[in-house]
């Protein structure tokens, strides 16, 4: 039994369904990420939680209480928005303030928790600006400390980071899990960036369609991505279409070779591998042989696409100080058979 | 050549030319005239005097009709204030559909003319019309409604709202729907949502509203004209009467002169006084 529970949630606009039979059990203290692509529910799912989008089905129970019906003022609930919805005419400390007013909290001690909150985010000299005065990580910040400051059981994050540029989007992330973690509140953030859904969440829900396919810690969804969908969009991963043969997967003449599965020979197989599980090797070396087809630099490593029997392989090359092929050059492909998994049709399916 | 120095004076010379032809040198006529002096047998003289500011200023008949003015402005801008910001809310709360049909039912009563409204509103107010029938039923009347100041703030109500709504509702368009559910998810109620986080923000447009039908409020002639009857005149029926029934052009343009300057210091100080809050929160 969670601590926030969805049971059999669903939403329908219009006729059109956008959140179907969603179940959830967030544990007291964990950071969950609903991850997906732009339309698949994972926002309509947030504000449900937040009690501003009424479900059309299923019941949402926070510490064993029934809130679904609840009005969004009395549910408690800390939401930091994608736009932060910042009052524009209140200060900094107004607006953190708010939330406690609204719940009569004396003012020595507003003024005190407001301190305290903006302290915690390092606003503590920006008090009396107004939003307009602020950076977009500022302002961000603000936000948190206004949906914290309340102490909610829960905290609502809808692509908190969506507006900051790339370099203030990873400082974020790490201060955004650091706060989590010092406040220890049960967190849910909506989010359409995997990167960010791995790097700080305890679990991460995959959602298509408005439907959860995946909840799984980062690691084991990387690793082991339940559906075609989450497999290319959770990372890079090459998919090779092929038949199952004596233990391998047969593309053509190519045999790719993979970690032993239980499929009936003949049957069509996808083999899966992440670009960073393959090691390019000298030609004639490895077990496929190719060419470089493209290159590019990315800082971290290379990442080359070889053209193969098997067709278009993307190969991940970290970046050591040594240069790797150039385009047109034959290169070798290897890898560790247990590193590619074999999905077959039926799954693909479901 | 110096095109670049002649090209900004060309491209404002149509409305300069224009704003000096119709507003500029009618006024300063307006205002000479004021100065002039008047026999009621010879006409206008050709000596200049303050009489006729001093004799406005001094006559309790003129300043009860500038009260009333005022007065009948104020209360239309406070009621069009009422009625017209929580029009706009709702209609920006609206659906597809139906914002743009409200929208032009709001718009609406501009395509028709004040006077053509006026004579309505006098058919609908007079001692048999509809109002009192109506109120005749229910055993409330019959009351005296044509002809009153009630007529007058009726009336100017129903033709300045669009000029307050809009405004209200351009200001609301830019509001972020998400900072009042941002208010409603920290505890606050949608009461008070509305007055602590929606209403500081849609000041600047209730101002411009508020200038807006306080100044047409204010120089409105056909409905005093024509709700409010011979007797209770207002500051441009007034003006009418000096001009064209005692023919006493100075006197007129006297009290033009007078209410336009009023106007404007109302105005402005009541500008000041709220732009200067609202552009210290809102930039």
């Amino acid at each position: 039994m969670g601590f926030l529970t969805l049971e059999g949630v669903s939403k329908v606009y219009g006729g059109v369904p956008v959140v179907r039979d969603v179940n959830l059990a967030v544990a007291k203290g964990e950071f969950v990420s609903l991850l997906g692509p732009s339309g698949c529910g994972k926002t309509t799912t947030l504000q449900m939680i937040a009690g501003l989008v009424e479900p059309s089905g299923g019941r949402i129970r926070l510490d064993g209480r029934d809130i679904t019906q609840e009005k969004p003022n009395r549910r408690g609930l800390g939401i930091v928005f994608q736009s932060y919805a910042l009052f524009p005419h209140m200060t900094v400390a107004e607006n953190v303030s708010f939330g406690l007013e609204m719940r009569n909290v004396p003012r020595a001690e507003r003024d005190k928790r407001v301190a305290e909150m903006l302290g915690l985010v390092h606003l503590a000299d920006m008090a009396d600006r107004y939003p307009r005065q602020l950076s977009g990580g500022q302002r961000q910040r603000v936000a948190i400390a206004r949906a914290l400051v309340i102490t909610p059981p829960v905290l609502l994050l809808d692509e908190p980071l969506s507006n900051l540029d790339a370099k203030l989007r990873e400082e974020m992330q790490f201060e955004l899990r650091r706060i989590q973690r010092r406040v220890g509140t049960t967190t849910i953030m909506v989010t359409h960036d995997q990167a960010e859904a791995l790097s700080i969440s305890d679990r991460v829900v995959v959602m298509e369609g408005g439907r959860m396919t995946q909840i799984d810690a980062p690691y084991r969804l990387y690793e082991q991505p339940a559906t075609p969908f989450i497999s290319t969009f959770v990372g890079k991963m090459n998919r090779i279409a092929g038949v199952w043969r004596d233990g391998t997967v047969t593309v053509g003449n190519a045999i790719l070779e993979s970690a032993p599965a239980d499929i009936a020979p003949g049957t069509a197989v996808t083999a899966l591998i992440r670009p960073e599980k393959l090691r390019l090797c000298r030609p004639g070396e490895g077990r496929l042989a190719g060419q470089v087809a493209s290159r590019f630099f990315l800082g971290g490593h290379w990442l080359l696409t070889v053209a193969t029997e098997a067709g278009e392989i993307m190969v991940s090359v970290p970046n050591t100080g040594e240069e790797p092929a150039r385009e047109g050059e034959p290169v070798g492909i290897d890898w560790t058979p247990a590193t590619l998994r074999v999905e077959t049709a039926s799954e693909v399916a479901a | 050549m110096n095109r670049s120095v002649a090209t900004p004076w060309l491209l404002v010379a149509p409305g300069a030319l224009l704003f000096t032809g119709l507003v500029l040198v009618p006024l300063v006529l307006t205002v000479v005239l004021s100065f002039l002096a008047y026999d009621h047998t010879t006409g206008i003289q050709d000596e200049w005097t303050v009489a006729h500011y001093v004799h406005v200023l001094t006559d309790g008949y003129y300043l009860a009709i500038f009260w009333r003015t005022l007065r009948l402005a104020a209360l239309t801008t406070l009621i069009c204030a009422l009625i017209g910001a929580p029009e706009a809310y709702i209609l920006s709360r609206m659906g597809k559909p139906w914002r743009s049909i409200f929208l032009l039912v709001i718009i609406g009563p501009l395509l028709v003319s004040v006077v053509v409204r006026a004579f309505g509103w006098s058919m609908l107010l007079g001692s048999t019309g509809l109002v009192n029938a109506a109120l005749q039923a229910i055993g409330l009347g019959p009351v005296r409604l044509l002809y009153t100041e009630t007529a007058i703030v009726i009336a100017l109500v129903h033709v300045m709202l669009p000029f307050m709504v809009i405004p209200v509702w351009t200001a609301l368009q830019k509001l972020d729907p998400m900072v009042e559910a941002a208010a409603w998810t920290l505890g606050a109620s949608r009461f008070t949502a509305l007055r602590r986080v929606v209403m500081p923000q849609v000041a600047m447009g209730l101002l411009s509203g508020s200038l807006i039908v306080f100044g047409l409020s204010a120089s409105a002639f056909a409905i005093p004209g024509l709700l409010g009857g011979r007797r209770l005149k207002m500051a441009a029926t007034l003006v009418y009467d000096e001009y064209m029934h005692e023919l006493n052009w100075p006197l007129g343009a006297a009290i033009a002169i007078l209410v336009l300057v009023a106007n404007l210091v109302i105005m402005l100080a009541y500008n000041r006084a709220v732009e200067a809050r609202a552009r210290r929160t809102l930039g």
